[in-house]
């Protein structure tokens, strides 16, 4: 008799599904991947087959420049891999495209569930709750410490800011593949309807959400304006650019960062950050431990992250739980 | 109390010195009696509540969360008042904060038992962010890159008085100051001060550059190479001030029980020895100094190894009389006939340099480097003592620096406007014959004497030769050479090149000199003063 998950394996460079011989977000290149959504830590290129949602393979074909292989699945579509295993693309809430995938083998039942957050985002569609054995969750902000405000708050923050310094601009660092683009939504949302500024690294992929269907409102680049142009005005950036001599064109920004790390004033100093916004495209400590108790697994494993406290959390609540020392996951995307 | 949060929080988050005494001067102007002075106390000196301990806090939030999640979470963040502030459970009821003044009333009641059970109550009453604002003034450091100057010069703007006004009145005054919240805010009288042993604000002077003065109208002193003290006795009590305004009594305890009368007394601060100015100058060099600076305590030893004494160069005020008006030459002979009724132990004045004219004085200034004297002052002989710096009263006249070759190392960002920019750097000596493959060991840092225009080109030579980075710093290849200015140079323990470097400052950058021309450790530890 075999030994019950025997199937499927943490490996330090992915998890590996034996049966199918696949990988799931692994940290190199293999023959045959599942890939959860586009981060860097999650989707690299150079796969012989890529299994992932439409979107998540758009935005890999944007960065790595390739197709080849590409199968996509659509959520809540179910395909069957080598082996007799079948994999299910369920919406993980995270960024476009995102997905945790549901694996079945021998009526037993597995989910990656790749990054993701239990918080409402106009570009992509919430996490579903999903019953299984083994639940393989993220643990980025893994740490009580970490309670992500309100995104209506820290909107409130950001235009209350710009609104005071009509002849500055905000300048809001923002990782380039989904947080930017939810910053941009939230904005429309709350009624800001002014053109809002882009560094040139955010642009494909602003119009990539575009296409998807995000409505992102009326963006310009910041390289074909003058600095009167974007005077009270919102300039977003890649959080590299924050400090860097590219913003010496920009009108006396007063610098924003958009990130659960924001949390903690230490790390929004380190950054120079004048105004620290707390928005993450990931699951909180609140949300973590409520996504652990709704989907109620047999089994969790925690992967990237803090993994230490949840670990603990898990003990002093009765549930089964381990830490997987997954290499590669660097949080591209907190 | 969320005012008070809201500017605490404000103020983390502000690089610039100009937007942090703007927003403290709008929280003043805003904020009614007497949470302000509160506020003020708490930017400026700190409040001190015995009860409440960085421990005190530790073991509450371990009796309402898990010890291990708290450690991890401490761990993380950092600093234990704002994991605590994070982690506190949310009350039920919506918070009603408490005003400031009633935070420290609070607080002040406290002893070690109640605190458990009181400090608790308060945090429940408010929401992370007072929290945070909360501990830090409890446990007395708000370490939110404010300083006690920059607290009174936002004071000071916020109600258009001078701060050398607000400095006079200081430290003759407890907070919530309410004295001087009337003066400064409704007009009312100034504070009286006199018979308390308060700090005044020094007179400083200009550096003298090209300037050409005629010795008819000025005289000249030993600029020594100590700290600028002030020693003040009044109302029974003598303390020691530095030039900052900072209360340095404790560190010197040998000079708090030798002034006999009631004075405020302007004097460098030295240590015994031979290195200044000879045998007959009686002082030994900043270093030694350098060992006494700092201490809360001082060991026998200590005073025995390196006695203090103060070496006079002005009366302010005397037996109740202010001579702050009177001209120099006045003031000067009523220090005269004061010192011969001080101990010599602990007091000497600093004499008057002679000489015929400028030229002469010129040489006297260029001799003085052997005795590792800083250079001259040159004071008008009708000059008031006026705080601050004022053109044409004092001079200060160093000898010439000493120059040395260096090549640049490593360049970090700088800090507000200069934050895009590599702005710190570095630079090293050769620890041998470059030629023959000898490495460069740090000597100094420094990052001022360039122009903006520099600046930019520096700026740009550190990012397009970056060999390595380490967080904000970036290693550059060895290939430029600075020639960088510095008053003096002594032995430390703490480079690894055995040297520290005292005022260090790019001369001028010799984008023309190749690297291994630059100097050798050898040649710049032969500069050693002492
Ligand atoms: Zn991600
Ligand atoms: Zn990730």
């Amino acid at each position: 008799m075999r030994a019950p998950f025997s199937w499927i394996k943490p490996e330090p460079h992915g998890i590996y599904i034996e049966p199918a011989d696949c990988w799931v977000d692994p940290s190199r290149a293999v023959d045959h991947a599942l890939v959860t959504h586009g981060h860097a830590d999650h989707a690299r290129g150079g796969h012989g087959r890529t299994v992932a949602t439409p979107e998540t393979l758009a935005i890999m074909e944007l960065r790595y420049n390739t197709r080849e292989g590409a199968t996509p699945v659509e959520y809540g579509e179910t395909i069957r891999l080598k082996g007799g295993v079948d994999a299910t693309y369920i919406p993980a809430g995270h960024v476009l495209g995102s997905a945790q995938i549901l694996l079945e083998h021998a009526g037993e039942r597995v989910i990656v569930t790749g990054d993701y957050k239990r918080r409402e985002d106009p570009t992509c569609p919430p996490f579903e709750v999903q019953k299984c054995d083994i639940f393989i969750t993220e643990a980025t902000f893994g740490l009580p410490v970490f309670c992500h405000p309100p995104i209506e708050e820290e909107m409130a923050k950001l235009l209350d800011r710009l609104r005071a310094h009509p002849d500055r601009c905000v300048l809001v660092g923002a990782y380039a593949l989904g947080k930017a683009q939810r910053v941009i939504s939230e904005l429309r949302r709350a009624g800001h309807k002014d053109p809002i500024y882009l560094h040139g690294a955010m642009e494909k992929m602003c119009r990539l959400y575009e296409e998807h269907g995000v409505d992102l409102g009326e963006l310009r680049l910041v390289a074909d304006h003058g600095k009167d142009d974007m005077r009270g005005a919102i300039v977003v950036c890649p959080p590299s650019a924050l400090n860097d001599r590219w913003s010496r064109r920009l009108p006396d920004p007063i610098t924003a960062m958009a990130s659960g790390w924001m949390r903690i004033r230490q790390r929004a100093r380190q950054r120079n950050v004048e105004l620290p916004l707390v928005i993450s495209d990931h699951a909180d400590w609140g949300e973590l431990t409520r996504t652990i108790r709704e989907v109620d697994a047999h089994e969790n494993w925690i992967t990237h992250g803090r993994e230490d406290a949840l670990l603990r959390w898990c003990q002093l609540h009765q549930r089964r739980a381990r830490a997987l020392a997954l290499v590669g996951y660097e949080d591209e995307d907190d | 109390m969320e005012e008070f949060a809201a500017l605490i929080d404000a103020l983390v988050y502000t690089r610039s010195r100009n937007e942090k005494l703007r927003l403290i001067a709008e929280y003043l102007q805003a904020t009614p009696d007497p949470d302000r002075g509160w506020a003020l106390a708490a930017l400026s000196d700190g409040l001190d509540f015995p009860a409440v301990k960085s421990s005190t806090i530790r073991n509450l939030l371990k009796d309402r969360i898990d010890p291990v999640l708290w450690t991890l979470s401490r761990d993380f963040v950092g600093d234990t008042a704002e994991t605590a502030s994070l982690l506190w459970p949310a009350p039920e009821e919506p918070p009603s904060p408490p005003t400031l003044s009633e935070t420290v009333g609070l607080l002040d009641a406290m002893n070690r038992k109640t605190v458990l059970t009181e400090l608790p109550l308060l945090m429940d009453r408010l929401d992370a962010s007072g929290r945070y604002a909360l501990l830090k003034l409890a446990t007395g450091g708000m370490r939110i890159g404010v300083s006690s100057r920059l607290a009174k010069t936002a004071f000071a703007q916020a109600f258009d008085v001078s701060v050398d006004e607000v400095e006079e009145y200081w430290h003759g005054l407890k907070p919530p100051y309410p004295e001087l919240f009337a003066w400064a805010a409704d007009g009312e009288d100034p504070p009286d001060i006199e018979n308390l042993p308060t700090f005044r604000p020094f007179m400083l002077a200009h550096p003298l550059e090209e300037t050409v003065v005629d010795l008819e109208d000025y005289a000249a002193e030993w600029k020594w190479d100590g700290i600028r003290v002030q020693l003040v006795r009044a109302g029974g009590e003598t303390r020691l001030y530095s030039r900052s305004g900072d209360d340095i009594s404790a560190t010197f305890p040998e000079l708090l029980d030798v002034l006999p009368m009631n004075a405020v007394l302007d004097g460098e601060l030295l240590v015994r020895g031979s290195t200044q100015g000879g045998e007959a100058g009686g002082a030994a060099s900043f270093n030694a100094l350098q060992q006494r600076l700092g201490r809360k305590t001082v060991s026998k030893k200590m005073l025995a190894e390196y006695p203090a004494f103060v070496r006079l160069y002005d009366v302010l005020l005397l037996e109740g009389e202010d001579l702050r008006p009177q001209p120099w030459t006045q003031r000067r002979e009523r220090l005269e006939a004061l010192a011969s009724r001080l101990p010599a132990s602990h007091f000497d004045i600093s004499s008057v340099v002679e000489a015929a004219d400028f030229e002469h004085l010129s040489r006297i200034r260029e001799g003085s480097r052997e005795d590792a004297i800083e250079g001259l002052m040159l004071k008008r002989k009708d000059s008031p003592y006026i705080a601050g710096r004022r053109v044409g009263y004092w001079y200060k006249w160093k000898r010439d620096p000493l120059l040395v070759d260096c090549v640049l190392m490593y360049a970090q960002r700088g800090s507000g406007k200069r934050s895009s920019f590599f702005s710190d750097y570095t630079f090293g000596c050769w620890d041998g014959d470059p030629d023959k493959g000898a490495d460069l060991l740090p000597v100094g840092k420094a990052y001022s004497g360039f122009t903006d225009e520099e600046l930019k080109k520096l700026d740009k030579h550190v990012r397009q030769n970056t060999i390595n980075r380490f967080g904000p710093v970036r290693e550059t290849e060895k290939k430029l050479v600075f020639e960088v200015a510095f008053d003096s140079v002594h032995e430390s323990k703490r480079h690894k090149s055995g040297l520290a470097m005292r005022f260090p400052r790019i001369h001028r950058i010799r984008w023309d000199k190749p690297p291994h021309e630059a100097d050798r450790i050898d040649a710049l530890r032969a500069l050693i003063a002492d």
